[in-house]
């Protein structure tokens, strides 16, 4: 558990020094625990647990696009714990429920949690239509057809700048039209 | 176009060399932004008081900023503070305690001092009115401007983040108002710089519960 959290910190320094496999890794090695948190949270709720998806990628979104506030000198977990916290409690109240989560959720990591990596948000496949045309290319060349950023700048004529732009942007106002449904 | 979870995890990973700036330095952009709002309405509708240069001698005068700006930058620590989603106020409420802290020095030192004025005259003093409306005015710019920049951040708190932004930014809109106003007694300032930032804290607690959310 704490050797896992050492890991966990030791990966996101690698990943802010701009090392992406790292940061990759990372992020696949937290998700089974944001989904079981999920999945349980959705539980108390009374909520369908096919749900979890929706909240597992609204976290990932927040991880990514709030990690400049993660002061790298203090451990990792805290802080991720902390965003998903924030991102539970928000999706369970917008479900229409008040419910109160317990920090312990995140701590216990179940080993034999399903691996469903192939799944898909609904609420994010309903957003990603309504983003501007040239972030949704950039996106779909990127996340759904593994095209490099560099290719995906010669398929589109774009500068490799304009591409990070583009996808980061994309990403963005994902999040923002998430938070506004 | 759907997008499974492995699928949003090498986007994300892929995204990783976007560099984004840190919190205090969108936070002091915004905040440099706004300020010419508030410095320019200040001058067209107030101005420094016109004896400024005899003033400034006074300690009275001088301890206006010295809370005024203690608030400002008791403000801008804890609000950077709290723009981080594991951050409690715990060991930066004190903080605030500092422009309390003069204050009340400025109420003793004033109560030992022989006093050509009543209590009561120094407390409710001329400018009252004027006082309980241009701090709120002038720093409604800078409270915007430092939503702005804390929204940049991941507060987990979002009404007490707005709060803190609404204490920040009146304290520098009471820095600009205290070189205007003649009165000096740490009674008035106690009374109505306290009811004016509450005001503006009290607006940013509802306008930071609505728009701090990440």
């Amino acid at each position: 558990m704490r050797e896992r959290e050492d890991e966990w910190t030791g990966l996101m320094r690698s990943a802010m020094a701009g090392d992406g496999a790292a940061y990759h890794r990372l992020l696949k090695a937290v998700t089974p625990v944001l989904r079981g948190a999920a999945r349980r949270g959705l539980a108390r709720a009374g909520q369908s647990p096919h749900q979890a998806e929706d909240i597992v990628q609204d976290i990932l979104l927040a991880v990514h696009l709030k990690r400049h506030t993660w002061d790298a000198n203090a451990p990792f977990a805290p802080w991720l714990f902390a965003i998903a916290r924030n991102k539970l409690i928000d999706a369970l109240r917008r479900r229409g429920r008040r419910v109160f989560v317990n920090i312990d959720d995140f701590a216990e990591l179940l080993p034999d949690e399903p691996k469903t990596e192939r799944a898909t948000s609904a609420e994010i496949e309903a957003q990603l239509k309504t983003l501007p045309a040239r972030q949704r290319e950039v996106l779909q060349s990127i996340a759904v057809e593994s095209a490099s950023i560099k290719d995906t700048a010669e398929k589109f004529a774009m500068s490799e700048g304009a591409v990070r732009v583009a996808l980061h942007r994309a990403l963005a106002s994902l999040t923002a039209r998430l938070r506004k449904q | 176009m759907r997008m499974d979870t492995d699928q949003l995890i090498r986007t994300l990973a892929a995204d990783n060399a976007y560099r984004v700036r840190p919190v205090g330095f969108v936070l002091a952009l915004a905040l440099l932004a706004a300020a010419p709002v508030s410095i320019l309405t200040f001058f067209s509708e107030l101005g420094v008081r016109p004896d400024v240069m005899v003033a400034m001698h006074d300690p009275f005068f001088d301890l206006k900023f010295a809370v005024t700006l203690a608030l400002a930058a008791a403000g801008i620590t804890a609000g950077l503070h709290l723009s981080r989603p594991d951050a409690s106020l715990d060991g930066y409420g004190w903080l605030f305690l500092i422009p309390c802290g003069i204050l009340a020095a400025g109420i003793a030192g004033e109560a030992m001092l022989p006093q050509r004025l009543p209590m009561m005259t120094r407390l409710v003093g001329s400018n009252s009115r004027v006082c309980m409306t241009a701090i709120p005015l002038m720093s409604l710019p800078l409270l915007a401007a430092s939503l702005l920049g804390l929204r940049h951040g991941a507060p987990a708190r979002p009404a007490l983040t707005g709060a803190v932004a609404g204490l920040m930014s009146s304290g520098l809109a009471a820095t600009l108002y205290a070189s205007h106003c003649t009165d000096d007694s740490p009674l008035f300032v106690a009374i109505w710089y306290t009811l004016a930032t509450a005001l503006v804290t009290a607006i940013g607690a509802l306008a930071g519960a609505k728009v701090l959310r990440f």
